[in-house]
């Protein structure tokens, strides 16, 4: 029995990423109903996306799972993927919401992710954003084998059943008879909403700006973070066997540029807050698959404020083969053989200089969720200059309008112990409108 | 719930955690050789046993199969048994029939290197693992009543702000405080980055909430002397001026906040023209400063062998305080000696900015390098110019770090709670749960876990608040059930020697009034230390058994257990 049942009202939260989740799960424990809308077909946003997280380089999804299927199970959490939050009126303590429901055409509660869909649809070719782009799947998919829910869906632009009316195979060939072409969008309207919180997460600067001066996109060995962390997870597009794009060998020699897009007036001004940490992790993840590897970071400031990170940075230098140069580069070129060459200032000699590596990887800037700005209009809550969810002094959870809150990086970059610390300081300040106090 | 006089039927899960395990043992091999040991009716294996669907395979198979028995060989019960447990539970499974075989950790990770040997050993664990499942028993969780009430120990910010949640969520709240006032360290700022608030402001803010606030008895000048009991049940002695006063709790929430460094034979600091970053503040308060040229040097004390932690705030501190001295007078002349400026995200990465533009001078130094203080100069080496750079002060501002509080360890004695090596306190997981100890119903909030602003420090408040309203929401609470105990059947092997009593560390043994040992079920956590330590063997420890300890080791040499 629940404490807080007898007086409690409902919640809304947006987005299903660790903050997301971590509040759901804290207030749906303490015996509040959670309505958790997320936007993709599954749960877990970034932080499933992961290899490993500094400072103890476990196994992102190993640690996030548990919570990923708490979520998905809990009585009190109403999972809404594929959705959108489209309408929203009232106040705190009574908001009503319209959420629109995107259609799998599969039946949730029908299909069993065997994956006969998938194997036998003949659309190929649609980029899985799930490994950063760099897998493609067929118009029946699931964005990762152990996904929370684990249901598959159909791509409503790419299937040609939906497009053009012909096809229909994955209907013959589901045994279960899950796969529902009469599936149309849904509009779910909620009242009683006591409190909303906003955990809507982040973009990153390469989803709109091509970082030319770093030949992203143009040369096939500088790849961003969250590629490299496709390329490096065992459940990634290279089974974690790390190889080269344009010709499949195991680099040797990787650079790490730091405050790629952010730091500077021309892009981003502010510092994306995890990079310094995380680009440490993927060097030392690195060298543990091959102890060959050379790592070179190029860094502006170490940033290793949080618990165990100054340390974490030591054991890199002194166990990991990693050189840190403290530096902004100038420019990115490449050789003949598509080694990338990283035209640098020594600043401890002030000589511009060369160093030709294997493979570059961009710690790119962490920008607002591209759904924020529709997201504020729709609440009436306000943003910053950048389009991150505007809140207040000292207060972090709380945003522009009363009764509604935000965690994680919604608001400003963080890291993964912050976002969750944040999550549940939202879940606080819900739970104290929930009960009516 | 399944009969125990029924025949053992095991169902053996194989995980691949992704290529964590995959990579190394053969995993198909494994399941294969699973299916051949004794009672094992059904194996599998998947990708990830803990997704959704390795799960549905868990239930489905327990149900077709009609498997008393569950082995999971994956990873670590500490991260991952709640989660198959449940599992097991929601297909009519008691959850003490599950068990966990560690292929990860004690196998494939440490002989990623032997993948032939590796799979030996995996065999060999798996083999033990289902001569242990063979003799798991059926176990009951204990249900305790909740006390709807919380203890705040510490009324800096942090714990503040968690008393002030935890009340307006309805919950009677005690707030400790050891010093005379609340407030903590806000009490010796004089205005806070990033907005320049003044600090008194913030604090007279709550601080009238608190006292306001009829749910929340506030004690200063207090000190908790004894903390007994467990979740949902603790009882604490505080003694505040002599008195002894008794209260009882659910839960408890650890914020007593951190101590600046004083930096004691440190770059020259005497107290009066070479002072800490906290000493300024003092002196911005009544603005009692008379110096043109001002040096601050980052990093004092830390981020060196003895401290090897970044303190979070000082760089903003730093450049709040230089801009505060560069408003009111633009001609003085400030430089700060940094080794990397820490402004992290938006904010305060746009004071660094601002700070730079209104003419303060930064100078990035080495650690083999330090400035050199003198009596009115620094010698500072700059590696980007290749030489020596002399800067005359009058005065000399060394930011330092918090450290951990000397009275921590007492705190995490009476509260049986861990330190990390700097002696701030060891949350229960560093990324996933950073509020709460590994101790249920004990929660950790502010600079008592790591420096960091306030900010963060009200965030991490309401945080731990969110923690324990999840016990105190609930009436009741199930506790666990694989607990030492003293069978009847055994009281007279016990020759009274209180070894066990002496011995246990959450204080569950105790002597009745027929002078018999007795066991408190809701204290004991099952460590088996009890059970270890008694000379006659007379204690039994629920779940881990002497049989069932016996049987791996027997397996593991190719018997049964006789």
């Amino acid at each position: 029995m629940y404490y807080l049942e007898r007086n409690s009202s409902n919640v809304l939260i947006i987005g299903a990423g660790i903050a997301g989740i971590q509040a759901a799960l804290d207030l749906a424990d303490m015996g509040v109903k959670v309505h958790l809308v997320e936007k993709r077909p599954c749960i877990g946003g970034k932080m499933a996306q992961l290899d490993k997280t500094f400072p103890t380089l476990d196994c992102s999804i190993c640690i996030l799972a548990p919570k990923l299927s708490d979520c998905y199970r809990h009585p009190n959490i109403t999972l809404y993927t594929l959705s959108e939050v489209q309408k929203v009126d009232g106040s705190e303590g009574n908001f009503s919401v319209e959420i629109l429901k995107h259609p799998r055409y599969i039946k949730e509660d029908v299909c069993t992710g065997c994956g006969d869909c998938a194997k036998i649809c003949p659309v190929r070719g649609i980029l899985n954003y799930f490994d950063a782009n760099l897998v493609t799947l067929a118009a029946a998919y699931i964005p990762f084998p152990s996904a929370v829910p684990p249901i598959y869906l159909i791509d409503r632009k790419r299937c040609v059943y939906l497009t053009h009316g012909i096809c229909v195979l994955c209907t013959k060939a589901c045994d279960a008879e899950a796969i529902d072409f009469t599936q149309k969008d849904t509009i779910i309207k909620l009242n009683n909403i006591s409190s909303i919180i906003i955990a809507s997460g982040f973009n990153l600067i390469e989803d709109i700006n091509p970082l030319k001066e770093y030949g992203y996109k143009k040369y096939p060995n500088v790849v961003t973070a969250l590629e490299f962390e496709r390329l490096i997870c065992a459940s990634g597009p290279q089974q974690g066997h790390l190889r080269r794009l344009s010709d499949g060998i195991d680099p040797k020699k990787i650079a790490y540029i730091q405050c790629a897009g952010s730091r500077n007036i021309k892009d981003k001004k502010y510092c994306s807050s995890i990079c310094c940490m995380y680009t440490t992790k993927e060097a030392m993840i690195t060298y543990e698959h091959d102890n060959e590897v050379e790592s070179y970071v190029f860094y502006i400031d170490m940033r290793a404020g949080g618990k165990g990170f100054q340390k974490f940075l030591e054991r890199g230098k002194a166990e990991y083969n990693i050189n840190y140069i403290n530096n902004k580069i100038a420019k990115i070129k490449v050789d003949e053989n598509e080694n990338p060459i990283i035209i640098y200032e020594d600043l401890n000699d002030g000589k511009i200089k060369e160093l030709k590596v294997d493979l570059v990887v961009l710690a790119t800037c962490i920008i607002p969720s591209e759904g924020n700005k529709k997201l504020a209009d729709i609440l009436g809550v306000d943003l910053d200059e950048y389009n991150f969810i505007k809140t207040k002094p000292f207060f972090s959870m709380e945003t522009s309008k009363k009764g509604i809150f935000t965690c994680g990086c919604s608001h400003e970059p963080m890291d993964i112990p912050r976002s969750v610390a944040e999550a549940s300081s939202a879940a606080a300040r819900v739970a104290e409108i929930a009960k009516g106090r | 719930m399944k009969s125990e006089d029924e025949p053992i039927r095991i169902g053996v899960f194989v995980c691949h955690c992704g290529t964590n395990i995959g990579g190394v043992l053969d995993c198909e091999g494994l399941t294969e050789y699973a299916a051949t040991l004794p009672n094992v009716v059904f194996s599998d294996h998947n990708l990830y046993t803990c997704a959704e669907i390795g799960l549905k395979t868990i239930k489905e198979a327990i149900e077709e199969h009609n498997l008393n028995r569950v082995i999971v060989c994956s990873c670590t019960p500490r991260t991952h048994e709640p989660l198959f447990r449940s599992a097991c539970e929601e297909a009519g499974l008691n959850k003490y029939l599950f068990s966990f075989v560690n292929i990860r950790e004690q196998c494939s990770w440490v002989h990623m290197k032997k993948p032939e040997d590796a799979f030996e050993k995996a065999k060999d664990l798996i083999k033990m693992g289902v001569a242990r499942a063979t003799k798991l028993e059926a176990l009951e969780t204990i249900v305790v009543d909740v006390d709807p009430s919380a203890l705040v120990i510490g009324g800096g910010i942090s714990g503040m702000n968690a008393a002030s949640n935890l009340s307006k969520q309805g919950f009677k709240t005690y707030l400790v405080e050891k010093e005379k006032n609340l407030g903590g360290l806000l009490n010796s700022l004089y205005r806070l980055f990033p907005n320049d608030q003044e600090s008194s402001e913030l604090l007279k803010d709550i601080e009238s909430r608190i006292q306001a606030d009829k749910n929340i008895t506030v004690y200063t000048s207090t000190m908790i002397t004894s903390i007994d009991g467990f979740v949902g049940n603790f009882e604490v002695e505080i003694n505040q001026n002599g008195n002894s006063i008794r209260i009882k709790v659910g839960a408890i929430i650890v914020a007593v906040g951190a101590t600046p460094l004083k930096p004691i034979n440190l770059f020259g600091y005497d107290g009066k023209i070479r002072i800490t970053q906290f000493e300024l503040e003092n002196v911005l308060k009544n603005y009692s400063l008379n110096a043109n040229n001002i040096v601050m040097i980052q990093c004092v004390g830390t981020r060196n062998e003895e401290r090897m932690y970044c303190s979070n705030f000082c760089c903003m501190s730093a450049l709040k305080n230089a801009l505060i001295i560069k408003e009111k007078n633009p001609d003085v002349h400030i430089a700060i000696l940094f080794r990397d400026m820490h402004t992290p995200g938006i904010a305060y990465e746009e004071y660094y900015r601002r700070a730079r533009e209104s003419g303060i001078i930064f100078i990035k130094y080495s650690p083999e390098k330090p400035p050199i203080v003198e009596e009115n100069k620094i010698k500072i080496y700059n590696e980007y110019l290749g030489t020596e750079i002399i800067i005359p002060y009058e005065l000399l501002v060394l930011s330092t770090p918090l450290i951990a509080n000397e009275d921590n360890k007492q705190i995490a004695q009476l509260l049986k709670v861990p330190l990390e090596e700097n002696n701030f306190f060891l949350e229960a997981h560093v990324k996933l749960r950073p509020n709460d100890f590994a101790t249920d119903g004990v929660y950790i909030a502010g600079s008592a876990k790591w420096p960091v602003d306030i900010t963060e420090s009200i965030s991490q408040g309401y945080a731990a608040a969110a923690r324990a309203s999840t016990i105190l929401s609930h009436d009741t609470l199930e506790v666990e059930g694989a607990t030492s105990y003293l069978p009847e059947e055994y009281k007279d092997l016990c020759r009274g020697c209180e070894i066990c009593l002496k011995l246990c560390p959450y204080k569950a043994i105790r002597k009745n009034e027929k002078d018999e040992i007795e066991i408190i079920q809701v204290l004991c956590k099952g460590c088996g230390v009890c059970g270890a330590s008694c000379p006659k063997k007379a204690i039994k420890i629920k779940h881990f058994t002497n049989e069932q300890i016996l049987s791996e080791i027997y397996a593991l040499g190719g018997k049964e257990l006789p």
